[in-house]
């Protein structure tokens, strides 16, 4: 498939990378700023040169010198949308998904916003258009949760549940681990790179929660008969609390039981909701350092658990490719 | 459950100890003595399984089998034993409450369940909002008894501290219990870590 990526962060950039490897050309690449479309003037293979736009990106700040509209109007099968997630009106990833669809062409997304703010926005497109949308990536980084529910069918799954953030995840384990507190280290976790400078996305469980929105929508959309039947969720349909004043001596005494505190994200086809909870320390949601878990319980196949790496570059490309796969 | 049902004509003759049946055809035989099932959690210590058996066999209960699972932990980290016994129903309520009041944890008695534990930890000016006050409020809850609490305040009583609390429920009534603790944390500005129900795996 032909892809244009929009957006050239770490996912986009690793997308760029690794399209190659996966049968995949990428003939457009986008940040903010700037773009280059391949000229495509020879017919085959014509793609971007992946380390050519690493490269400008890495000096220059910019991946090309075309306009960050051409990359939106060239010639792709997909378009892989990877800009960050924004709240609200998921814009600018909402537009980029937009002029996919109306193009008649498919959108992979990366970026948590437009389907966990504006899922039924996305489905009346998907209706009008011939494109599909996919955004395994939004949800786990490298595990395949959608994916999966959609395998088990979402009318076959009762709840998914799991620890969704990394950073949050690093948090506690090493809180418990160490008997240190939650500034000690936040500040450990900046300066390994595993949280940000402004944490509040992750420790405040507004990320978790995004991601628990889009497996609700996942379920409620999938479960009911029709469109117009499903519950659409946005994140002011999450119950949500964070991490950030969860005090030592709670994990020591959690510890002292043989339990320990994980932010613990949880959708139904009716709820969603994101908290600091108490599970078996040894038992299977409690997923060490930046570690992810997905667990999906089904009516007629038990319990599924996965879990794996829910960030990083090449892990949640992954994703993204593997969905170009499926809309192959 | 017994497979020794009314006594068919043929083969009513041939053993006899079901001569004192009254009701051949069911009815309500409460004097009927049947077969009940219970589980229960006990601490791993000598002595505990013998002080276990000891209301059964006194409350006229006719030990049958104990299976005991040494092998298997509860998630509290206790051993689970299986006993059959056979006993009238007016006697097997009998036995399941002297159980309790000798401190055994009954998990299971037939399909019913009792005493449903959740562990959970609270957080904030525990101590600054009284927390005797807010234990005996949970106390007054109808649903629910505090069996056991752990007190962190390792800055003094002035910084927030933390609690463990082991909360008994009645049987079914776990979610009403957290319901109340949770309406009792948020009024008093705690910070509730309730547990992930039903998924101690």
């Amino acid at each position: 498939m032909k892809l244009a990526v929009v957006g050239a962060g770490a996912v986009g950039r690793s997308v760029v990378d690794l399209a190659g490897e996966y049968g995949h050309e990428v003939v457009a690449v986008a940040d903010s700023s700037s773009a280059v479309v391949a000229d495509g003037s020879s017919g085959r293979g014509v793609g971007v040169d992946p380390d050519a736009v690493v490269a400008r990106k890495a000096e220059r700040g910019i991946v090309g010198d075309a306009d960050p509209a051409d990359a939106l109007a060239a010639d792709y099968d997909a378009l892989v949308e990877a800009t960050p997630t924004t709240l609200g009106d998921a814009e600018p990833g909402f537009s980029h998904v937009r002029t996919a669809l109306e193009r008649d062409r498919h959108a992979v997304l990366a970026n948590k916003g437009p389907v966990a703010e504006r899922f039924g926005d996305l489905r009346e497109l998907v209706a009008d258009s011939a494109g599909d949308i996919r955004f395994e990536a939004t949800v786990g980084g490298a595990i395949p949760a959608v994916s999966t529910v959609e395998d088990i069918e979402p009318g076959h799954v009762t709840a998914v549940r799991g620890v969704l953030n990394g950073t949050a995840n690093f948090i506690l384990t090493r809180m418990a681990a160490e008997g240190l507190d939650y500034d000690h280290v936040l500040a450990e976790a900046q300066d390994l790179g595993v949280a940000e400078a402004d944490p509040s996305f992750d420790v405040d469980g507004t990320d978790a929660a995004l991601k628990c929105v889009i497996l609700a929508n996942v379920l409620s959309f999938g479960a009911a008969d029709g469109p117009a039947d499903a519950r659409e969720f946005t994140l002011d349909d999450a119950d949500v609390e964070g991490i950030r004043d969860v005090p030592g001596s709670a994990l020591r005494l959690a510890a002292e039981d043989g339990r320990t505190v994980r932010l613990i994200g949880e959708a139904t086809g009716e709820t969603v909701r994101v908290a600091p909870r108490l599970v078996p320390e040894n038992g299977t949601l409690a997923v060490t350092g930046t570690q992810n878990i997905v667990q999906i319980e089904t009516t007629h196949a038990g319990r599924l658990n996965i879990s794996g790496r829910g960030a990083g570059g090449p892990e949640t490309a992954s994703a993204v490719l593997g969905d170009v796969g499926r809309l192959e | 459950m017994s497979d020794r049902r009314d006594g068919a004509p043929e083969g009513a003759g041939d053993d006899g100890d079901d001569a004192t049946d009254p009701s051949p055809d069911g009815g309500h035989a409460s004097a009927t003595p049947s077969t009940h099932t219970v589980r229960l959690e006990l601490v791993d210590e000598p002595g505990q399984l013998l002080a276990a058996l000891h209301p059964i066999a006194d409350n006229g209960g006719n030990l049958l089998s104990i299976y005991h699972e040494r092998g298997n932990k509860t998630p509290r980290g206790r051993i689970p034993v299986e006993v059959d016994f056979e006993a009238t129903q007016e006697r097997f309520e009998g036995i399941v409450e002297a159980l309790r009041s000798e401190g055994v944890n009954v998990m299971q008695a037939g399909t019913e369940r009792y005493a449903e534990e959740v562990t959970l930890l609270l957080f904030g000016h525990l101590i600054d909002t009284d927390l005797s006050d807010t234990l005996s409020r949970i106390e007054a809850c109808e649903s629910a008894s505090v069996a056991d609490v752990s007190l962190a305040a390792p800055q003094g009583t002035e910084e927030a501290s933390s609690a463990r609390l082991r909360v008994e429920a009645r049987a079914g009534e776990t979610d009403a219990a957290l319901a109340a603790v949770r309406e009792l944390a948020e009024e008093k500005e705690l910070r509730l870590v309730e547990p992930l129900m039903g998924v101690e795996a």
